[in-house]
């Protein structure tokens, strides 16, 4: 593997930048002539909008502008999309109800802009803002999912009767029904899989650039993928063709899902700089970070799993409420469906599965993909319900996971999703061992002698990653292709620069596709950079989300790079009159296999730009690009084990050991793979144990700063104890499977596990505070 | 408007500002010190950690005029030229960093930490002081390794002086 090539534990290129107070963030940019947006936001859940007098808000120092909704309507503004078309089952395309980047008329959620001031800093535009006087008329609100079904709950959109966005099934409901009429037993559970705040540590942050002599705009955001932002901004927001809005997202400060949507900040900051004729900025505080970044999760659920006399799983029935909050963000319409409901299957072999999923708006804020979007709800469900299974049917919950895992491989599940490889076994095995399974009943004794009560977790996750075959999500509805793009530029001097489409907010690129470099050519990573963030540099891509950077961008990378080594090899073979077929590539040279004749790279690439000595019909240079479109998902899976105590007098729980075994196929940079890992089991455990975004029946949030929010702290969780098991992924040449998501798919399940075990009662929801378990502990 | 007089990574500075100016303002918007984040303005994140007279200190929580006369240091200011601070060496060593936007705030904070433990640190203690330092990215997990790694090279450092 070389010391700095696949596999590798190479320490990070960007991280000197980081340490050194030198990164690059869009609130550290500031342009000549820039103003500061402070937006006007509803302190109402539901009301309307009468109007708005900005006259003192005019007359304030500083005070370049005051733009509302209406204006913005006016000028032909797009509203908001969703991109993923979802069908109901009556044949009925789903409901959207109108949703414009500032409300002219309507708001619905607490935190939507009505108005926008701009002024020479933020601290007068922020003054500016409280002086705007908004006329509301308030309306009846509703937050709560299941209230909002009821017949007579406050309506939010015309377009939407009952408040229902879709209801859509998947599956064989007869299959489903039959396995049921037949079932030695039946395990029911509800579920509530708590509605997240991702919290990016970085808040959003816009500035737009207009040139009126070009007509052209230059937007910096913090985004996971500025080209879908630019294609979006373009195609369906008005603001201008593609050709002349550029958009760059520099370092960006952790994303977790919440920074693939394009937001209202972002259209409107670009509206009011050709408004105002200068460059504007935008930079979120927290609260409104809490109040208007996309949320996670917010599902209610009934299932029900039947078993034969043998324990083995028979069938599986969900019925599922998803909550969208007030509108349709960019992509939610597919995750509780299609990243959700497709894995319910888990790593079971489970003969029919029926699942209704019937998504609802509340007067909340609008919910999207956050890290693992619709698996973790569905791995939280089906780890539940096994756990839940073992107990009822009295058997060690790890040997009735055995019992119905998935041997055969490809294996097609009954709900789209094709399982290409895979191990459960090796996996629950490791973690098993890791955390000394057998041993627990002599720790859980002796703890009790202790006054604790000690419980044991597991959660056997899979999650469909590596996203996306293109075709194969286009015909379930997805507005967009999902592959990836990638050029290699090699350089006269033999330097190399990588352009990708997809993005880095924290998961290492700069590091780990240089390693893909190192390992082909030999050459040291300091040779290599990568370009990436910038859609005037890079021609295409879809952005980094969905654990896809490596199995998807790295692969297109690697189709590059398999077509640029075509040519220097050619080139090579001329130089050192031999044959193509002969050169080899070894330690930064090419050779003639076989001889001493060799040629180092950077004469090769010098000879492709002097263009001297080529081939006969050779074009000079040496630049390849590479469009790469996966032909399946991914599987990550893998096995965690939590061990932990509760203290019966207060509820508080203590981990005492947590491993994970995952198999993510090959491993590029065991070293970040690893910190991924470790990321996303505290999101899991943030989820289990202290998170929820929290509303009052009428909708005002509870939960709008750090001081309310329980984020996870240092000493809320444990070190980890992880290991790999490896089947690599026969979907694309590197065998990699993708690791961002894994650990907030897996963990959650894990601690709630452990918590029941321990105190010996299965009902109990996250987050699973002190309050909730003591509660539960002792609820007759 | 007043006019502000520190010292700054040991360099004199006098700044006008407005009265109700941060010091993390003073430090991002007057003197392009863009290191030292903001990442909740309710004092809870800690990404705004910088150094007053030696001590770790929210630079969001404290209004510019509150460090008149004090010396202040940040993230820009620990490494001797192109030597890192021991503690910016183990965050990167330990890939005690993902997204980097914590990163500033976290490594101030654990300077001070080591400072007042004496390099006498275990992990209960490390985490437990963290408490006031929010990073989303890392699980915590690494940045308690890189904070341990760097007690013990901070103390070879001072026995080295």
């Amino acid at each position: 593997m070389g010391v700095e090539g696949i596999g590798a534990r190479v320490v990070r290129k960007e991280d000197k930048r980081f340490i050194t107070g030198k990164g690059r963030y869009v609130d550290d940019i500031k342009l000549t002539g820039m103003t500061h947006a402070y937006f006007v936001r509803s302190p109402h859940a539901h009301a309307k909008v009468k109007g708005i007098d900005s006259s003192a808000a005019l007359k304030m120092p500083g005070v370049v502008a005051v733009l509302t909704g209406k204006q913005l309507v006016d000028d032909k503004v797009g509203n908001l999309i969703c991109g993923w078309a979802i069908t109901s089952k009556d044949g009925s395309p789903m409901k959207m109800g109108a949703w414009p980047a500032m409300a002219p008329e309507t708001v619905r959620f607490v935190g939507q802009a009505v108005a926008v001031v701009i002024a020479e800093s933020k601290n007068l535009a922020r003054d500016a803002a409280e002086a705007v006087v908004v006329d509301y008329e308030e309306l009846p609100a509703v937050a709560d999912m299941q209230a909002a079904i009821k017949a007579g709950a406050p309506q939010l959109h015309p377009e939407a009767p009952g408040n229902q966005v879709y209801d859509w099934v998947i599956g064989d409901e007869s299959a489903t029904d039959a396995a049921f009429a037949k079932a030695a037993n039946v395990v029911k559970l509800d579920v509530t899989n708590n509605r997240l705040a991702p919290n990016a540590m970085e808040p959003r942050a816009a500035i737009a650039d207009y040139d009126a002599a070009e007509e052209h705009f230059t937007l910096y955001t913090t985004s996971q993928n500025p080209h879908v932002a630019r294609l979006v901004l373009s195609a369906f927001y008005n603001i201008a063709p593609e050709h002349k809005l550029r958009v760059i997202a520099p370092d960006v400060g952790g994303g977790f899902g919440s920074k693939i949507f394009i937001y209202p900040e972002e259209m409107v900051a670009l509206w009011a700089s050709k408004k105002v004729g200068r460059p504007v900025k935008w930079t979120g505080d927290r609260t409104e970070a809490f109040l208007t970044d996309a949320h996670g999760r917010d599902h209610i659920t009934h299932a029900e799993m039947a078993f034969d006399a043998n324990n083995k799983i028979t069938g599986l029935k969900v019925k599922t409420y998803a909550n969208f909050g007030a509108y349709m963000s960019l992509f939610s319409s597919s995750v509780p469906t299609y990243l959700y409901a497709t894995l319910l299957s888990g790593q079971y072999n489970i003969p029919a599965i029926h699942a209704e999923v019937i998504g609802v708006y509340t007067n909340t804020t609008p919910v999207d993909a956050y890290r693992g979007a619709g698996r973790p709800e569905a791995s939280y469900l089906i780890e539940r319900l096994m756990e839940t299974a073992a107990r009822q049917l009295n058997v060690d919950p790890a040997q009735l996971r055995r019992t119905n895992f998935i041997t055969q491989f490809p294996h097609q599940t009954p709900v789209i999703m094709a399982y290409d490889t895979g191990d459960f076994n090796a996996s629950l095995d490791a973690a098993m061992k890791a955390i000394d399974y057998a041993g627990f009943p002599a720790r859980k004794a002796k703890a009790k002698a202790d006054g604790k009560l000690r419980g044991i977790g597991v959660s056997c996750y899979i999650e469909a990653c590596g996203i996306a075959p293109s075709k194969a999500v286009g015909s379930l509805g997805a507005g967009v292709g999902l592959w990836e793009s990638a050029e290699v530029r090699v350089n006269p001097v033999g330097t190399i620069e990588i352009l990708t489409g997809s993005h880095s907010h924290g998961q290492g690129h700069e590091t780990t596709f240089c390693q893909l470099v190192a390992d082909r050519l030999g050459v040291p990573i300091s040779q290599v950079s990568i370009v990436h963030g910038d859609t005037d540099k890079v021609q295409f891509g879809m952005g980094t989300y969905g654990s896809r950077s490596a199995a998807v961008g790295l692969t297109a990378i690697l189709k590059a790079m398999e077509k640029m080594e075509s040519k220097a090899k050619k080139i090579a073979a001329h130089a050192l009159e031999a044959s193509e077929a002969d050169i080899v590539i070894e330690n930064g040279e090419f050779k003639v296999t076989g001889t001493d004749k060799a040629i180092a790279f950077p004469m090769v690439a010098l000879a492709a730009y002097t263009a001297h000595n080529l081939p006969e019909g050779m074009e000079p240079g040496l630049k390849e690009s590479a469009f790469y479109d996966p032909t399946n998902f991914t599987f990550p899976a893998g096995a965690y084990i939590c061990e932990l105590e509760v203290d019966p007098g207060t509820g508080k729980t203590s981990f005492v050991n947590f491993v994970a075994a995952d198999d993510f196929g090959r491993l590029i940079n065991p070293m970040i793979v690893e910190g991924q890992v470790h990321g996303g089991l505290v999101q899991g455990i943030g989820q289990a144990l202290l998170e929820h975004a929290i509303y009052d029946a009428n909708g005002q949030p509870v939960t709008a700063s750090f001081m309310d929010y329980a984020m996870p702290r240092a000493d809320d969780v444990p070190s980890f104890n992880l290991s790999h098991t490896t089947t690599l992924c026969p979907g694309n040449p590197l065998g990699i499977k993708g690791c961002g998501e894994a650990g907030a798919i897996g963990a959650s399940a894990a601690v709630i596990n452990a918590i029941t075990d321990a105190i010996g009662k299965n009902n109990l929801e996250m987050p699973a505070t002190p309050d909730r378990v003591w509660r539960t502990i002792h609820a007759a | 408007m007043s006019t502000v007089k520190l010292t700054v990574n040991g360099k004199a500075v006098a700044v006008d500002v407005e009265d109700r100016t941060l010091l993390v303002q003073l430090l991002r918007d007057h003197l392009n010190l863009t290191g030292t984040h903001v990442g909740c303005d309710t004092s809870q994140c800690g990404a705004c950690v910088v150094h007053m007279d030696g001590r770790a200190v929210k630079s969001c929580t404290m209004l510019a005029g509150q460090a008149d006369g004090a010396s202040i240091t940040t993230i820009e200011g620990i490494a001797k030229g192109d030597e890192l601070h021991p503690m910016q060496a183990a965050f990167r060593d330990n890939h005690g960093l993902q997204c980097g936007y914590c990163t500033p705030g976290m490594i101030m904070s654990a300077i001070d930490i080591v400072q007042r433990h004496g390099g006498q640190l275990d992990e209960a203690t490390v985490r437990h002081e963290l408490e006031g330092n929010i990073c989303r990215c890392t699980g915590y997990h690494n940045i308690v390794k890189a904070v341990l790694d760097a007690a013990g090279r901070m103390k070879v450092a001072q026995a080295a002086e």
